[in-house]
């Protein structure tokens, strides 16, 4: 069936900020349907309010709407459109239930559009937990005996008719949100009461444990045809109970017949039939007794997911690519395999390599919270790995996710191993289950203890158990034969690895190793194991006999991605490593790209020349120079762009002889090295905070004493504010040394003084070696001391004097200049009683880098990789791809925001963990909002990170004391605006004192008053407060602080720790209620 | 771990270690890209005389299992795995795999570059091939050796695969229709296949003749699955003209469906590396839409893909068709009960997509039903 000629205009609706669960896996699906429906000649019109995207360069569609993804919004979009047809399977949970609220509000019908790929009877066939288990009952299937529930008291009766454990899984929520286990009735109250919240129709259903059971997932794609193929197999290794998002798994199944593979396959087809996705992709999960092979279906996804990403990229097979050729009426045999060239897409891929994908987390930013893994997802990002075998692919996984704890060890002494702590350990999932399962085998345990403790299949166990076998072979003294170091290589043993084991020093292990010839070779990922030629570079290292990297004449150049998705290192980077690739591409050169997260487009096969889904680590980046440098001429390696995971290589690059184009290890090194900095800020005659660098806790302590309180503390070389904190005495200055670092001459710790009250400013620039473009100055909304990545910030800066502008644009230009940068730079400064201090540089690629590029319409990551290889800014400028200005222009006043994750993670004791901001970042991911005025964009900004702020109603006031005074102006606008105002004792009489009337609550601490006044807690908890201004005292904060935004976030209730965001919001409800919220495509803004 | 070498006979040597049976074997080399499945294709008759390359690294995960054997023994002539199990994990496993290897005597090899094979024997074809796991012979000497050994093309194999008796698999339940089934190297699902469909099967030996299938009284006859090259297969080819003349419905697989259509006049042709695997995409050109099916053959027909051809028996055509190559998949008489499929249908191992085929073959002895009635 030819492609549906009624169709001239696609509404794409994107899946908003990155959020746990929800990841740039769907950038990459919507940025392929963008291309495919382009490339078919269709309007494409989009909506997306994650700035740091690809599918939102402004090229990528013809009317680009950088809102926020509420119904509301995207009626507006329809009206202003009138796409003909509505695409909403790519765009994650976010898109489908915006779809759903599309429907249900007539949007669709009125506007005489209608959805493509899954209607809205199909999706909620699919979710709906009733529904779905009948359409399981139908087909001949299994689900688990299980009750819906709608209140506490079903909920209750229902645990008693399946016995606990029981699991609770609300309807309608993402990544298992929600979600969890509950092994008596006080455990059960907890999780089912914020399922019932959570739940947008206030739905749970109960279930009959199937913990321990094997878990796979099978990739589905139907097309209107009614051809169905099964994409791709992927098994848990960790079984039933851990979210698959958290679980290490393995593509394909592994442990499974063929007689049992094809009950799943047979199972996925009745299902996706039945349920009536029309064109598509979707993925179902299985459960699989171990014991009697009794299957059981867990659940599907009538949509692209997270596990399509994961699929498509361990296949080959493009689903979010062909999911929009179905959706738009062509039929899997229309389309051809565009790695084959002249084989079908309908066909199912066919592996000759294993592989493995691992979850990185995130708990050490929550330090409060429940380290457990359970239905709940956790993971804030993912790293995939390939190899010929089962254990080469789970060593390069775990050693792309850049922990050292994740990599196996093996260490000589082992008397102080106590193995029935492991396995007693183990029993409970957490980040390092598999490390402590390799550590016990290591030091004797047997593979039925440890399947007995944890319910891994034997199989993988077995092959860990092969892993330590091999590190006991490498470990022998005597000479390292040559065979032996080969097998050691063949199992996925690093160099450093080998070098510990032996004594040795990486770089000698390495030496030999070359000396010896025993090198990777390089296959391809090719959808048919080898029957069919591929004609796709898409390449992952083994060692083996043959090589298949093809010979090239350009001359090329390598991008180092960022490695997996973690907080303050995340789409952002791969945003900008895209960006080099396209314009790389371009201006002639072949573009090779490494990295090893599967979610990302940089990791599409068609986004570079090559693709080298490799771990980021000196030794496997080095190899793939090496094979390319055979190859045909190379230029270098960029750095800059990825993040501090390629920006960490370049030294180490440097010194094995590698070019680094762009910006010099040098130039990084005098940036990142404190007292080098302070020397070039000397020089250039600019102003830094006072600081110091301790090498001690009493060196610390002197520091302080010198600099004055209140200090900034931190280790050096981080990324994301990693274990930072403000402290206001020496109290807390010796406890956070104690606790957060290891302090050593080695590991110095630095001490700031930090700026009380200043206005935070962001800039992000480009310079040559002789000419600077400013991209863009950003104002922090919140005041300094909150992490960048976790501040909203405004561009145009707001209240910056043209004088200040000029300095600092001025500073800039000396720090480049000082560093010596070649390409970008972004540097924090503050401004306090009018001095400019000069917080940090930064010599690469930020995480504003998208969000200025969207506002000022300059694509500042194609500069930058252009001027790495050779360009000036002149060039650039005659050229077009930089404008003629001095500087960049923001177009619109255009708000950033950050998303946190506070609801996914709670403590052991099941509450919420405290969502406050600090020097430390805990943000997932961001929202842009665009409008003319700041107020519009703030309040556009505010509904995409948190949903809607409130016209009117009710607001919770609390204010610290350092802030009482900058709230009174904005809680008056507030009463003016029609609100009723609440405020614990001393906010409100503070606030009566200036003129400003409150209700007066009691604190949570205070309990109850004797006429049954109910504390604040108890009003958040019965839905009578619309917004929470909270304001925190620091940091193990007061009890009643904590439990005011607990409730708030386990509520969904807006809730504002800043006063400086608390005035924003103002300006927000200002213009929401003067119902301003305008829409406008970024090409419209660009324009002007 | 004993060296072993996988020897082709263009001369490239793979280096490896020995696994299951040691010593030498041959046969002809081709490669299976199947994720699972590994026991049906090592007992799939109609692997007999090849050496089987899995594209899949690991084998032998899941074990042995009786219920999952397609015939009474191992078939294939030796087995070449990348990273072959030590231990098995499934709750029907009753046998690790290389433990059964060698039990059956069948000589493999592991640890060699399986990918760097498979795409050697993708460009040049499939080949003779030795495994040498008894290392008293120089690397040329491996090679003369192969060299010496039958190619596939024109091999005649029957009668090695064949069953000597007659046997019966009863219907399952209420019996409906009997079904001669000449036994080319069939595999145990399809008379499974049909006994479920209320079929009694009478598996016949190859060399039947057409009074042996009349004494069953069918109500049809089953050409099955094997090995070999059906242009040696004249005696057979023979006797499904004279099958046709009677009328009786005729449903082909694979080597079955290569002597349909050269009993309706077409010749058959070596395909340069074959289709072995379970992903294997064939059009319905009547429905339009794309089965996935399992695939095991080194030969196919020549026939017109587009249109209606003529036979001695009345106009036919080509129904089915590969996508990935335009191989001839599948063959329909118009105005007589007789089809085939180059694929199979039983799958085992594989996807049961192609299953409606064993339903069409019970239609046709519905359209066409036994003259002088049925039992």
């Amino acid at each position: 069936m030819p492609r549906d000629l009624s169709i001239k205009s696609v509404l794409v609706i994107g899946s908003g900020p990155i959020v746990i669960g929800q990841a740039c896996e769907f950038d990459y699906s919507g940025t392929q349907a963008c291309r495919v429906l382009r490339a078919e000649g269709i309007r494409v019109i989009l909506v997306n309010s994650n700035p740091a995207t690809i599918m939102t360069d402004p090229e990528f569609a013809d009317a680009t709407y950088i809102e926020p993804i509420t119904p509301e919004f995207i009626e507006n979009i329809i009206a202003k459109e009138r796409p003909d047809a509505v695409l909403a399977t790519l765009g994650g949970q976010t898109a489908l239930n915006a779809a759903i609220g599309l429907h249900k509000a007539g949007t669709l019908e009125r506007y005489g559009t209608h959805l493509i790929g899954a209607d809205v009877d199909a999706i909620e066939r699919g979710e709906n937990r009733e529904l779905f288990r009948a359409i399981v009952e139908k087909i001949g299937g299994e689900s688990a005996k299980s009750v819906i529930c709608h209140t506490m008291e079903e909920v209750i009766a229902g645990a008693a008719v399946l016995h606990y454990p029981v699991v609770v899984r609300p309807s309608f929520t993402m990544g298992g949100l929600g979600s969890g286990i509950a092994f008596d009735e006080e455990n059960l109250r907890q999780i089912a009461g914020a399922g019932l919240r959570y739940s947008p129709t206030s739905e749970v259903l109960l279930e009959e444990s199937i913990l321990g059971w094997k878990e796979f997932e099978l990739e589905v794609m139907r097309d209107a045809s009614d051809n169905v193929v099964i994409v791709c197999s992927i098994e848990n290794i960790d079984p039933m109970g851990v979210h698959t998002g958290d679980s290490i798994t393995v593509a394909p199944a592994l442990t499974l017949t063929d007689v049992e593979f094809q009950k799943l396959r047979n199972l996925s087809i009745d299902i996706i039939r039945e349920v009536g996705v029309a064109t598509g992709g979707c993925n179902i999960q299985f459960a699989v007794n171990p014991d009697n092979g009794r299957i059981i279906v867990i659940e599907m996804n009538p949509r692209v997911s997270r596990s399509s990403a994961l699929a498509s990229k361990a296949t080959g097979f493009p689903i979010a690519k062909i999911a929009t050729k179905l959706a738009i009426g062509y039929t899997l045999d229309e389309i051809k395999n565009d790695i084959t060239q002249v084989t079908p897409a309908s066909f199912e891929p066919t592996l000759d390599y294993i592989v493995v994908k691992a979850p990185r987390f995130a708990f050490e930013k929550f330090a409060d919270a429940d380290p457990r893994l359970t239905t709940t997802m956790k993971s804030v990002g993912e790293a995939m790995a390939i190899g010929r075998s089962f254990p080469e692919a789970l060593m390069k996984a775990l050693r792309s996710l850049e922990r050292k704890e994740a990599i196996f060890q093996f260490p000589v002494d082992i008397s102080k191993i106590d193995k029935a702590a492991l396995l007693q350990a183990m029993q409970i999932p957490t980040e390092y289950r598999l490390q402590q399962v390799q550590k016990a085998m290591w030091i004797g345990a047997d593979i039925d203890e440890i399947f007995a403790a944890t319910k891994i299949d034997r199989w993988f166990l077995h092959q860990i158990d092969l892993i330590n076998i091999r590190a006991k072979e490498l470990a022998q003294p005597g000479e390292l034969s040559l065979q032996l170091l080969r097998s050691g290589k063949e199992m996925g043993f690093s160099d450093a690895q080998i070098a510990t084991l032996r004594g040795l020093k990486e770089e000698d292990v390495r030496k030999a190793r070359h000396h010896a010839n025993i090198r990777p070779v390089y296959k391809t990922v090719d959808t048919c194991a080898a029957e069919f030629e591929a004609f796709t570079p898409y390449h992952y290292s083994s060692y083996e006999e043959e090589t298949e990297v093809r010979a090239r004449t350009k001359p090329a150049v390598i991008i180092l991605g960022s490695g997996p998705n973690r907080i303050g290192q995340g789409i952002e980077f791969d945003y900008s490593c895209v960006h080099a690739s396209f314009t790389l591409r371009e201006a002639g050169f072949e573009t090779i790209m490494i990295n090893c997260n599967p979610e990302t487009v940089s990791t599409d096969y068609d986004t570079s020349d090559r693709l080298y889904f490799e771990p980021l680590t000196l030794e496997d980046v080095l190899e793939v120079v090496h094979a390319e440098t055979l190859a045909g001429p190379l230029l270098g390696v960029i750095t800059q762009l990825g993040g501090q995971t390629p920006l960490g290589l370049a030294a180490g690059l440097k010194a094995a002889g590698v070019n680094i184009l762009g910006t010099s290890p040098e130039a990084i090194n005098l940036a990142e090295e404190r007292g080098a900095f302070g020397q070039v800020l000397m020089e250039q005659a600019l102003t830094a905070p006072e600081f110091g660098m301790a090498a001690s806790q009493m060196e610390a302590l002197d520091i302080a004493a010198r600099i004055g309180y209140p200090v900034l503390v931190r280790p050096s070389f981080v990324l994301g504010g990693r274990g930072m904190e403000i402290v206001y005495d020496d109290v807390a200055l010796s406890s956070f040394i104690s606790r957060a670092t290891d302090i050593t001459p080695d590991h110095p710790v630095l001490v700031d003084r930090f700026l009380d009250s200043a206005i935070e400013i962001d800039v992000d620039a480009l310079y040559d070696g002789n000419e600077l473009f400013l991209g863009g100055v950003m104002e922090h909304i919140e005041e300094a001391g909150i992490h960048s990545g976790d501040s909203a910030c405004v561009l145009p800066a707001a209240t910056i004097t043209p004088a200040q502008q000029k300095a600092i644009r001025e500073a800039t230009l000396k720090i480049a200049q000082g560093v010596g940068v070649l390409g970008l730079i972004n540097i924090q400064f503050a401004i306090a009683e009018d001095v400019l201090y000069v917080l940090e540089a930064n010599p690469r690629a930020s995480r504003t880098v998208p969000f200025v590029s969207k506002a000022t319409g300059v694509p500042l990551a194609k500069a930058a990789a252009r001027i790495s290889v050779g360009s000036t800014i002149a060039e650039l400028k005659s050229e077009g791809l930089l404008p003629n200005t001095l500087d960049g222009v923001a177009k619109g006043i255009s708000v950033k925001e950050a998303v946190l994750p506070w609801n996914r993670f709670r403590r052991t004791d099941g509450r919420g963990v405290d969502a406050v901001l600090g020097p430390e970042m805990r943000s997932t991911g961001e929202v842009m909002g665009i409008a003319e005025t700041f107020g519009e964009s703030y309040a556009k900004s505010q509904i995409s990170a948190f949903g809607p702020l409130p016209k009117a109603g009710t607001v919770f006031i609390s204010l610290a004391d350092k802030d009482k005074s900058s709230g009174i102006a904005p809680a008056k606008a507030l009463l003016a605006l029609g609100f009723n105002l609440l405020a614990t004792g001393g906010t409100a009489d503070f606030l009566a004192l200036n003129g400003v009337l409150s209700h007066k609550v009691r604190k949570y601490s205070e309990g109850s008053g004797p006429m049954g006044e109910r504390t604040i807690v108890e009003l958040l908890n019965s839905g009578d407060v619309d917004l929470v201004i909270n304001t925190p005292v620091g940091r193990g904060t007061r009890a009643d602080g904590w439990a005011i935004r607990t409730a708030a976030v386990q509520r969904s209730i807006p809730c504002i720790t800043t006063t400086a965001g608390f005035s924003a919001a103002v300006e927000g409800i200002k213009a929401l209620q003067r119902g301003e919220l305008s829409v406008s495509p970024i090409q419209e803004w660009l324009k002007r | 771990m004993a060296k072993a070498f996988l020897v082709l006979d263009d001369g490239r040597i793979f280096e490896g270690n020995s696994w299951a049976a040691t010593g030498r074997t041959f046969g002809e080399a081709v490669f299976q890209t199947g994720m699972t499945g590994y026991q049906e294709t090592l007992t799939d008759p109609s692997y007999h005389r090849q050496v089987v390359v899995m594209t899949a690294p690991h084998i032998g995960n899941t074990g042995i299992n009786t219920p999952d054997n397609e015939s009474k023994k191992i078939w294939v002539a030796g087995f070449v795995v990348r990273n072959p199990s030590t231990i098995s994990s499934n709750w029907r496993s009753e046998k690790e795999l290389e433990v059964e290897l060698i039990e059956q005597g069948v000589v493999g090899i592991q640890g060699i570059d399986t990918r760097a094979l498979t795409r050697h024997l993708r460009d040049r074809g499939a080949m003779r091939v030795g495994i040498f796991s008894d290392l008293e012979i120089s690397r040329d000497e491996m090679v003369i050796e192969v060299r010496k050994i039958d190619a596939m093309s024109g091999a005649y194999l029957s009668a090695d695969v064949s069953t000597d008796k007659p046997y019966i698999v009863p219907a399952v339940g209420a019996k409906r229709y009997t079904v001669a089934a000449i036994d080319l190297g069939i595999k145990g699902a399809t008379p499974r296949a049909l006994a479920v469909r209320g079929v009694e099967v009478h598996v016949l030996p190859f060399n039947s003749s057409l009074e042996d299938i009349k004494s069953v009284r069918p109500d049809g006859v089953f050409l099955s699955n094997g090995p070999g090259d059906p242009a040696t297969m004249d005696g057979v080819v023979d006797l499904v003209r004279e099958i046709l003349i009677e009328e009786i419905p005729i449903f082909g697989i694979c080597f079955g469906h290569q002597i349909l259509g050269r009993a309706l006049g077409f010749d058959t042709y070596k395909l340069q590396f074959g289709h072995r695997g379970i992903n294997q995409p064939v059009l319905d050109k009547k429905t339009g839409k794309v089965e996935i099916t399992a695939h095991n053959h080194g030969f196919a027909i020549k026939a017109p893909i587009d249109g209606v051809f003529n036979t001695v028996f009345g106009s036919g055509e080509v129904t089915h068709v590969g996508l990935n190559d335009g191989v001839v998949e599948g063959l329909q008489l118009l105005e007589r009960g007789a089809f085939s499929v180059q694929y199979h249908p039983e799958a085992a191992a594989g996807p049961h997509d192609a299953a409606y085929l064993f339903d069409r073959f019970i239609d046709l002895m519905v359209k066409y039903p036994r003259k002088g009635g049925s039992l």
